[in-house]
C-alpha cells in the first residue's frame, strides 16, 4: 500500500520560504541575508515568516550595500557557512557584479577546486506589470554565460521547493531566479498553474533535468519560468487546430538538460524556443545552436524559431511592453508559422 | 603591546624571506622576456618566459604584512590584494606551492589556474584578488562566519590607498561596524595607485580619518616600520577578538619596484626610490634586534641562510615540477 504524501496547495513564494525554513532547521549553517528579508519577509515573499521562526541572527536585513553583503556571502561560504543572499531584482546586480562574476564564480576554479562556495543568490526576474526597463529584465542568460554559476529558473511551486533545497545543499554558487508573475503574490496577477500541490516533507528536484510539461508530437517548445505557462496555454489553443505541441520546462540552465531537448526535437522535428530574456546572444540562440550541432542525426521539418525580447530595453507603456515580451498570441502565431514552413 | 622575542625574530626572518622572494622574482620574471629571444621589434614580451603575465612585487612593503600577521593565528583569515606575496608569506602559505602557482605548475596552490594575483590557501586561510578593493566584502563574510560559529577568529583585510576610494571600502566598513564584525582593515599607503598619486586621487590626507564616518577607531602609522605596525595592529586585533568590532589602520609604506615589473615608472621622480631605500625597514629591525641583544653576527647569518634556503628551495620546486595537462583547464569550474 502506498503511503499517502501530505500535500497542500502553495504559491511559489510560500514554497520557496518553506524550503529555506526546512533547510535552516536541518542545518544550522544556513542563514539568509538581504534587503527587506526580515520583517517584510522579502519584497516577493520568498522569506515570509522566517524572521519570526529563526530570529534576526539568521534572517539578516542588510544595508543597501550589495557589494558588501554578496561579497560577505562568498567570505562566509569559504569558512563553511551556507548563506542565502537575496537581491530583490536581477536588474540591481550591476552594482555588485564584480563580487559575482569575478569572485563567487571564479574562486573555486582559480583555487584548483580547493575553495567551496555554497552560496545561493536569489532574485526576482521578469516583466508584465509595467515596471519598465530597470525592474523587468530576466537576465538569466547573462549569468548562464559566466562559467562557475549554476542557474535555476523554476516555473512552479513544486519545482521551486525542490530546486531551492537542492540549491542550498549544493556546494557551489547557485543563482535562483523567480519570476514575479508566478510567485502567487496577492498584489500582482499571476499564472495559476504556478501554484501547485506541494508535499509538506523535504525533497529535492535535481539540477539538469528538464520536465515535459505537456507531451506533443508536432512541435517542441523549449522554455522555462513564466513562459512555461504561456506556452501551455498556446499549446492548448493550437490543439484545437489539430497541432500537437510538446512543452519542455528546462528548470535549470546550468546544468542544461541537453539530452531532453534533443530527444524532444528528434521526435517532433520542429523547435520553437520561448524566452523572456533578450533575444540576442542568449538562451534561445544557445538552444538553437545545440540542435544545429546535432543536425547530422536529427532532421528538422521546419526552421528553428525563437521568441524573446527583440533587443530593446523593456518599455513602460502597457501596449509597448506587451509587444516586446512574448505573449500567448505570439506563441500561437509562431507555432502556426512553424507548422506551415518547411526546410 | 611589546612584541615577544619570538615575534621579533619571526618578523625579521619573514621580512627577509619576503624581500628575497620578491627580489629573486625580479630576475626570474625577466627570463625569456628580452631580445633577442622574443618577437623582433619588441623590447619586452609579457607573455614569455617561465613566469608570464603581470607581476606585482611588494619589496619595501614587508612591515605591513609582518606587523599584522604576527598577531594572527592559523584560524584567522587574511584577504590580500593584487600584490599579494608578502601577505601570503606572512600568513604561512607554503612557499613552494605558492611559487609553483606563480610558475603555472600543477603543484601550485590552484593547480596553475590562479596565478600570482589569485592565490588561495584554505588551510592557512589566505586568499587574494586582482580586483581593487574586492577583498573587503569577503573579509566581512569570513568574520561574520567566525562569529556565527562561536569562535574568536579575526579577519585581516589588506588593500591599497587607491582602494579606499572604492565603494567596497565604504560598504564594508559600514557593514563591519554595524554588525561589530571582527575585521581589521589595513590600508597600505604606498602613495601610488599605479601612476596616480594619493594627493591626486584622495580628498583627505589620511584614510584613517575615514573611520570616524563609521564610528570605529582609525589609526595612521606614519613610518614604514614593523614595530609601529605591530603596535597598531596589536590593539586592533585584540579589540576584534574581544568582539568589539573593526578598526581601520592606514600604514605609510614604500613600493621599491614598479607597479608591475616592466613598468618604466615615468610618473615617479628618478631619485624617489633611492631616497626611500635609505629607510629600509629590514636593517632598521635588524638594528633594533641587535640593540636589544637578541641578534649577533652568528645568529643573523643563520637566519639569513635559512631565509635564503627557503626561497631557493621554493623556486627550485616551482621550476622542477610539471605543468598541468591541457585537460586540467576543464576541471574545477564547480567543486566536486
Amino acid at each position: 500500500m502506498a503511503t499517502a504524501v501530505a500535500t497542500r496547495t502553495l504559491t511559489m513564494a510560500q514554497a520557496i520560504a518553506e524550503a529555506i525554513g526546512q533547510e535552516m532547521e536541518r542545518d544550522p549553517k544556513v542563514f539568509v541575508m538581504g534587503e527587506d528579508v526580515g520583517k517584510y519577509g522579502g519584497i516577493f515573499g520568498a522569506t515570509g515568516g522566517l524572521l519570526q521562526r529563526f530570529g534576526p541572527e539568521r534572517i539578516m536585513d542588510t544595508p543597501i550595500s550589495e557589494t558588501a553583503f554578496i561579497g560577505a556571502a562568498t567570505g562566509a561560504a569559504a569558512e563553511g557557512m551556507r548563506p542565502i543572499a537575496e537581491l530583490m531584482f536581477v536588474d540591481f546586480f550591476g552594482v555588485c557584479m564584480d563580487q559575482i562574476y569575478n569572485h563567487l564564480a571564479k574562486n573555486t576554479y582559480m583555487s584548483g577546486g580547493n575553495v567551496k562556495l555554497p552560496v545561493v543568490l536569489m532574485t526576482a526576474i521578469g516583466g508584465g506589470y509595467n515596471d519598465a526597463a530597470q525592474h523587468s529584465q530576466s537576465l538569466y542568460g547573462l549569468f548562464a554565460h559566466v562559467p562557475g554559476l549554476k542557474i535555476v529558473v523554476p516555473s512552479n511551486a513544486y519545482d521551486a521547493k525542490g530546486l531551492m533545497i537542492h540549491s542550498i545543499r549544493d556546494d557551489n554558487p547557485v543563482m535562483f531566479f523567480f519570476h514575479k508573475g508566478i510567485m502567487g503574490l496577492p498584489w500582482m496577477a499571476y499564472f495559476e498553474g504556478s501554484t501547485t500541490e506541494v508535499p509538506e516533507h523535504s525533497y529535492t528536484v535535481p539540477f539538469g533535468q528538464a520536465r515535459v510539461v505537456r507531451e506533443g508530437a508536432d512541435v517542441t517548445i523549449v522554455t522555462l519560468s513564466q513562459m512555461v505557462h504561456k506556452s501551455v496555454i498556446a499549446a492548448e489553443q493550437v490543439a484545437m487546430d489539430g497541432v500537437s505541441a510538446e512543452v519542455l520546462d528546462l528548470r535549470t540552465l546550468v546544468p542544461l538538460d541537453r539530452e531532453a531537448i534533443l530527444r524532444s526535437v528528434a521526435k517532433t522535428g520542429r523547435l520553437i524556443v520561448a524566452d523572456e530574456d533578450y533575444l540576442r546572444f542568449g538562451m534561445s540562440g544557445e538552444i538553437a545552436a545545440i540542435v544545429a550541432e546535432e543536425l547530422g542525426t536529427i532532421s528538422l521539418k521546419a526552421p528553428v524559431r525563437r521568441l524573446g525580447v527583440p533587443n530593446v530595453p523593456i518599455p513602460y507603456s502597457r501596449p509597448l511592453e506587451h509587444a516586446v515580451i512574448p505573449q500567448v498570441h505570439h506563441l500561437v502565431h509562431a507555432i502556426h508559422q512553424t507548422m506551415a514552413s518547411k526546410v | 603591546m611589546n612584541p615577544t622575542t619570538n615575534q621579533l625574530l619571526w618578523m625579521y626572518e619573514t621580512m627577509l624571506v619576503i624581500r628575497e622572494f620578491e627580489e629573486t622574482m625580479v630576475n626570474v620574471y625577466l627570463e625569456g622576456k628580452l631580445p633577442p629571444n622574443i618577437q623582433k621589434g619588441l623590447a619586452f614580451d609579457i607573455g614569455s618566459g617561465p613566469v608570464p603575465g603581470e607581476m606585482h612585487l611588494a619589496a619595501g612593503q614587508e612591515p605591513v604584512a609582518v606587523g599584522v600577521c604576527a598577531h594572527l593565528k592559523k584560524e584567522d583569515t587574511v584577504t590580500g590584494t593584487h600584490r599579494p606575496h608578502h601577505f601570503a608569506i606572512a600568513k604561512g602559505v607554503p612557499l613552494d606551492r605558492m611559487a609553483a602557482e606563480i610558475f603555472g605548475k600543477v603543484t601550485g596552490l590552484g593547480r596553475g589556474k590562479g596565478g600570482h594575483m589569485h592565490l588561495f590557501d584554505p588551510e592557512h586561510k589566505f586568499s587574494c584578488s586582482g580586483i581593487i578593493g574586492a577583498g573587503m566584502p569577503p573579509a566581512c563574510g569570513s568574520a561574520l562566519a567566525g562569529k556565527k560559529l562561536g569562535t574568536d577568529w579575526v579577519t585581516a583585510t589588506f588593500f591599497g590607498e587607491g582602494a579606499a576610494n572604492q565603494g567596497s571600502f565604504h560598504e564594508s566598513l559600514n557593514l563591519a561596524a554595524l554588525w561589530k564584525l571582527p575585521v581589521v582593515f589595513i590600508c597600505e599607503d604606498n602613495k601610488w595607485a599605479i601612476s596616480v598619486e594619493k594627493s591626486v586621487s584622495t580628498a583627505i590626507p589620511s584614510n584613517a580619518d575615514r573611520a570616524a564616518a563609521y564610528g570605529v577607531p582609525g589609526v595612521r602609522v606614519e613610518h614604514n616600520d614593523a614595530l609601529e605596525v605591530f603596535a597598531a595592529a596589536g590593539d586592533a586585533v585584540a579589540r576584534a577578538r574581544r568582539g568589539e568590532g573593526p578598526t581601520l589602520i592606514e600604514v605609510k609604506t614604500d613600493r621599491y619596484l614598479g607597479h608591475f615589473q616592466g613598468d618604466a615608472e615615468v610618473y615617479r621622480p628618478k631619485d624617489e626610490v633611492a631616497e626611500l631605500r635609505k629607510h629600509d625597514p629590514i636593517p632598521a629591525l635588524e638594528g633594533h634586534l641587535r640593540a636589544l641583544g637578541l641578534l649577533n653576527d652568528q645568529a643573523d647569518a643563520e637566519i639569513r641562510s635559512r631565509a635564503h634556503r627557503r626561497v631557493t628551495d621554493a623556486y627550485d620546486f616551482a621550476r622542477a615540477t610539471a605543468y598541468p595537462e591541457p585537460e586540467e583547464a576543464l576541471y574545477h569550474v564547480f567543486a566536486a
